[in-house]
């Protein structure tokens, strides 16, 4: 009998695990759970046996746990997505819905222990009130006792323990997963207030929007991200995909994503990086294979050749703007500032400041400071024509 | 045993040169003198820092504001933690400290005098000197540049490249002086506790307050040290072409986030344990019934002594540590949890069975006991790593700390002013005034500091002047903004109260709490030579065996 | 009421509580050892980790004498104190300026080697990670020693004024407590820089 609840959880898992198709290669505190649940299946274990073999009964609890929770987050999921586009409670990835599993346990720890103890305080500052027919005696008193003493330790003890062993656990999940041979690799550097992208295997240069396929539970494919610093300290982090990892020169860090669903994720850089580290905006595109299969076809192109716009291009190699930008295919190869060969692609320009519009693009070169006050890239002095000119060419720029 | 002072007549203030009593103020080596320059300095800061919050709030009401540029956002968030941190709540700290211990000990003053006039100008200087900045850092963007780095300035953001102008230097050298400044003051304190406690004060039969200081000032010597080596090697980075933190030449930011929170950390353990000292003698008080668990009370704040040092890398969970390492500082902060929720436990059972006066004091020590509850439980949600991955850098760290810091330190120190303003002074705050700032106070903190949380969790970061609309954060911070200006509000009356009560309040008396501790056997305010003789004690609460010589507490220790 | 501080009288205190300047000497020498702490974990930190320019085992050389200088001046103080507690205050003040002889002798030997690695080996402190952590670490011991000649030195003008009698004696004694330290100290620079981190 006891065996029912068990059974049904296991069944309630894989159905959401199905419908889910989330079943990414990094070994996930869940992904665990149904192993196990299979292969006691085909060993025709009875269910008591399967619960102690390879858990102790904390973690067996913490697992038919995280089952009801994911259960729960199906369906407020899209309410926790209205919300807001950046919620942590809306995970679409692996690594973030383990953070998410951990978080539920965790709150509901801290909401059990929160309510005993609010009532017991409220419950004390009421009865004990000094009352308006006081005698005026002292009341008795009492200076301490051993048992109620130890019995506040041990409690809290076993408390920490729990929330302890479930962290750890999800500790080595996310940060000792082998990494699969089909991972996307994308090398992200931070610069002072837009992000570089580069993905070394597909020959690919772009900045601030980063695109990455959708991970297909049969097939999954995930990105790794290798985070680099150019300048100062930075934060990735889209709450969606992952919790957030910091890039810090001369310390590189990783993570990877493996998002379940495609869409555009936003998020923001996390640590302070200086005077406009508000507008160090992060855009990732989560496409089906196709569409970043294309994309990435587009993104490899040189720059287009195009000659009505020869009079801008000629502008854009004789001042400055070389010195810090490139256009792939031109005389133009400079690194401090944003690869531009393909602006025209991005949805946003000023690392996710302003969107991609000719009217933006015009007034960035003109007075960078009207839109970021504070960004590195110089106002270009430049005349009307010869703005107008440099415009038209960068919009040819697709 | 004699508690008596000889009883002296008010000196009239209004009689005297003011530049004589200007001079006695500065020249004075007197510790209660002292506690109220460091009290008087930290509450002219409260009034600044809070201005600079307020600034930071109304930019934030609404997505896309202009209030103020982002070049004075950055300059009010770091001036405001560096304000808060070191020129507010640490000169709290020390200040009461000050007034208190040689006084609860039936001490005549501190070990150190001298030296702890020296440190409190130290101190004071240091503040200064933070505040120059604002005309002598000649930035980028014209005269006077109050530094912008945060307030751990996180390398190599203050190296020369990224820090240009001297806005960077006034931070460091600001805290470098009062550094120094509290490492002698909690010298002086260690040895006022350690050599000075009057006859048949063993340290088992000191009060609370008196072990909790002895604490904090033991970890004010080990932990602000790291501190001040750190921003040495950033001075030698700056000025002496070192590589301390220089990336480029090999070396590691990293390494400075280690310095700067082995600090950072006990930091904020040496302005909470005070918190939990005043609420160790109102709460009893107030309930009129002994601490309950004395020993086991001291026990746990060294117990937070010891591992408060071994917690400080929660700070750099995202920083791309390994995964021993993270699991080791969430060991060890989880930990922490034991015995500061074991001190929660005791001052409930400490009101349990008493008779709670709900006088403005207890109201504060109330609200304490709620909101450091909920800052506790917030933090055991950031000491799980990967929660943290989420949480970490957002507005739900803002909305912790100042739960822990406003919620919980902010509310005792006003108890702790209400409860010893009587003593200090000679005369009572009024107490209608003193729950209309109650009130007022607690409505703007529940405000502004709940639903700060929420932001946080819908995936908005800290120091950003600026937020995207549709991010789901305009209603939060519309409504955090809101309860600033309760606080405010609350913060004036207050302020009001003090002046008026100073001059037109109810005379005190000696014990106007029917206390139990030293400070109440002697005049209010105490003579300079604070007893008559030193009095020589059998228990934990002299007071209450004299008041009750039937039932003393030195039958039942 | 006048703001005149009360000297605290002997006979009101119990016998039995520690000193207050050897217990306020401790203080200052554990925030110190914390300071040092810190500059000796990152020159460990930093081992190894220089991109360029003079390594450790290519410009150190082992100061032997000079350390044999400084650790023998704390026996000398030793013996100066425990004249004094004698009141022999003529032997206290001789071995008191052998102290400092020794201290400076060791400061020169510091002087020395680093004008040797400054114009001969072109270390400097911005020279390499190795450079920085080297003169920070060892110039902030340097600083402790120059601060402590200063403190002895007062101590020895007061003697030759003959203002020093045996009643002093607790109150050098904790002037020594801080050059034990410092030599202390040096025992772990010496160890780290020397003899590890080559």
């Amino acid at each position: 009998m006891c065996a029912f609840p068990f059974r049904a959880s296991v069944f309630l898992f894989k159905h959401l695990r199905c419908e889910e198709q989330s079943q990414a290669r990094g070994k996930t505190i869940a992904h665990d759970f149904l192993a196990i649940a299979q292969e006691a299946d085909a060993r025709g274990d009875p269910p008591n046996a399967m619960a102690s073999t390879r858990h102790s009964s904390t973690l067996g609890v913490f697992h038919l746990f995280l089952v009801a929770i994911w259960s729960a987050a199906a369906s407020t999921d899209t309410a926790a997505q209205s919300m807001s586009p950046t919620n942590i409670f809306a995970p679409v990835s692996t690594s973030a819905k383990s953070i998410f599993g951990l978080s539920i346990f965790v709150l509901a720890v801290t909401a059990a222990i929160f309510v005993v103890v609010f009532a017991l305080l409220t419950y004390s500052v009421v009865k004990f009130r000094k009352r308006a027919n006081d005698d005026g005696r002292e009341p008795p008193q009492v200076y301490g006792s051993n048992q109620v003493e130890l019995a506040w330790t041990v409690i809290p003890v076993l408390i920490v323990v729990a929330l302890f062993m479930a962290t750890a656990r999800v500790i080595a999940d996310v940060q000792k997963t082998a990494r699969p041979d089909n991972a996307i690799e994308v090398i992200a550097i931070g610069h002072q207030f837009w992000w570089e992208y580069r993905y070394p295997a597909l020959g690919v240069v772009t900045a601030n929007e980063l695109h990455v396929p959708v991970s297909d539970s049969n097939h999954p494919t995930p990105t790794l991200i290798k985070l680099l610093s150019a300048d100062t300290d930075h934060s990735f982090w889209v709450p969606r995909l992952a919790g957030k990892t910091d890039l810090i020169p001369n310390h590189p860090n990783s993570m990877w994503i493996d998002p379940h669903q495609t869409g555009l994720f936003l998020g923001q850089c996390a640590q302070y990086c200086g005077t406009q580290h508000a507008k160090m905006l992060l855009r990732v595109y989560v496409q089906s294979r196709d569409e970043f299969d294309r994309w990435i076809q587009e993104q490899r192109r040189p720059a287009f050749a195009s000659d009505a716009a020869s009079r801008g291009q000629r502008i854009f190699e004789t001042t400055a703007c070389i010195n810090c930008h490139t256009v792939a295919g031109t005389v133009a190869d400079g690194r401090f500032g944003p690869d531009l060969t393909h602006l025209m692609s991005r949805d946003t320009i000023a690392a996710g400041a302003t969107p991609n519009t000719p009217q933006n693009l015009r007034l960035w070169i003109r007075d960078p400071e009207a839109i970021k006050p504070g960004s590195l890239m110089p106002a270009m002095e430049l005349n009307d024509q010869d703005l107008n000119a440099l415009t038209a060419y960068l919009e040819t720029l697709r | 045993m004699s508690t008596d002072a000889i009883a002296l007549p008010r000196t009239e203030l209004a009689s005297r040169p003011f530049v004589d009593a200007l001079h006695e103020w500065v020249t004075t080596v007197d510790h209660k003198r002292l506690g109220i320059l460091y009290i008087v300095y930290a509450l002219v800061f409260l009034v600044i820092g809070g201005i600079e919050a307020g600034v930071m709030r109304i930019q934030l009401v609404r997505p896309h504001n202009d209030f103020v540029s982002p070049q004075v956002f950055n300059r009010m968030f770091t001036m405001h933690g560096t304000t808060m941190i070191f020129f507010v709540a640490m000169p709290l700290v020390f200040g009461f400290a000050n007034y208190l211990v040689p006084l609860m000990i039936g001490a005549r003053d501190m070990a150190f005098p001298r030296l702890n006039a020296f440190s409190f100008w130290l101190t004071a200087f240091g503040g200064l000197l933070l505040y120059f900045s604002l005309v002598g850092a000649n930035g980028l963007y014209g005269a006077g540049n109050a530094p912008d780095v945060g307030w751990f300035a996180y390398a190599p953001l203050t190296s020369r490249t990224f820090s240009v102008g001297h806005s960077t230097d006034f931070w460091t050298l600001g805290l470098l002086v009062s550094g120094f400044g509290s490492i002698g003051t909690a010298i002086n304190i260690l040895t006022t506790i350690l050599c000075l406690r009057c006859p048949g004060m063993s340290l088992g039969k000191m009060p609370l307050l008196v072990w909790l200081n002895f604490v904090m000032s033991g970890m004010v010597v080990l932990a602000v040290s790291p501190l001040t080596a750190a921003q040495l090697m950033l001075l030698v980075d700056r000025y002496l072409g070192g590589h301390f933190f220089d990336t480029q030449a090999g070396g590691s930011a990293v390494i400075w986030m280690h310095f700067f929170w082995i600090f950072g950390h006990p930091e904020v353990y040496v302005l909470v344990i005070p918190a939990f000292a005043f609420a160790s003698e109102i709460i009893p008080v107030f309930s009129r019934k002994a601490i309950f668990g004395y020993p086991v009370m001291v026990a746990a704040t060294i117990c937070i002594g010891f591992i408060g040092m071994s917690v400080w890398a929660h700070h750099m969970f995202t920083v791309g540590m390994s995964s021993n390492a993270n699991t080791f500082f969430v060991l060890s902060t989880m930990a922490i949890a034991v015995p500061t929720g074991i001190k929660i436990f005791n001052w409930l059972a400490t009101m349990w069975g008493g008779k709670i006066e709900f006088k403005t004091p207890m109201l504060f020590c109330v609200g304490f006991l709620f909101q450091f509850l909920i800052a506790g439980l917030t933090g055991i949600m950031l000491s799980a790593a990967p929660f943290d991955w989420q949480l970490g850098n957002s507005y739900f760290v803002v909305a912790h700390f100042h739960y822990v810091i406003v919620g919980g330190i902010l509310f005792t120190v006003f108890a702790a002013f209400y409860y010893w303003f009587p003593k200090m002074t000679g005369r009572m705050c009024d107490e209608t005034l003193g729950k209309l700032h109650f009130w007022l106070f607690l409505i703007g903190f529940h405000l502004t500091f709940d639903f700060m949380h929420i932001p946080g969790l819908l995936g908005m970061p800290r120091r950003i002047y600026t937020y995207e609309p549709g991010r789901g954060w305009d209603i939060w911070n519309l409504i955090v903004t809101i309860g600033v200006f309760f606080q405010a509000l609350g913060t004036l009356v207050f302020v009001a109260n003090l002046l008026w009560s100073y001059f037109k309040g109810k005379a005190a008396g000696n014990d106007p709490w029917d206390a139990w501790t030293l400070e109440w056997s002697t005049n209010s305010p105490p003579p300079a030579y604070n007893f008559a003789t030193i009095p020589a004690i059998k228990s934990r609460r002299p007071l209450w065996d004299l008041k009750h010589p039937d039932d003393p507490d030195w039958k039942y220790e | 009421m006048n703001a005149t501080p009360m000297t605290i009288a002997e006979r009101e205190i119990m016998l039995n509580r520690p000193a207050r300047g050897r217990v306020g000497m401790f203080g200052l020498i554990a925030a110190e050892a914390a300071i040092f702490t810190i500059f000796v974990v990152a020159y460990l930190f930093y081992v190894g980790k220089s991109l360029t320019g003079p390594m450790p085992k290519d410009v150190l050389s082992v100061p032997i004498f000079y350390t044999i200088c400084l650790l023998s001046s704390s026996l000398t103080i030793h013996l100066a104190v425990k004249a004094l507690r004698r009141g022999n205050v003529r032997v206290f003040g001789d071995w008191w300026l052998v102290t400092i002889a020794l201290g400076a002798a060791f400061i020169y030997g510091t002087a020395m080697e680093w004008n040797r690695l400054i114009y001969h080996d072109g270390l400097t402190i911005s020279t390499n990670l190795f450079g920085t952590t080297y003169y920070s670490l060892v110039g902030l011991h340097g600083f402790h020693v120059v601060v402590g000649l200063l403190a002895l030195s007062m101590v020895m003008v007061f003697t030759l004024l003959g203002n020093v009698r045996s009643e002093h004696a607790e109150r050098v004694d904790v002037l020594s407590l801080y050059w034990h330290f410092v030599d202390a100290v040096w025992v772990i620079v010496f160890t780290v820089v020397y003899v590890a981190g080559r």
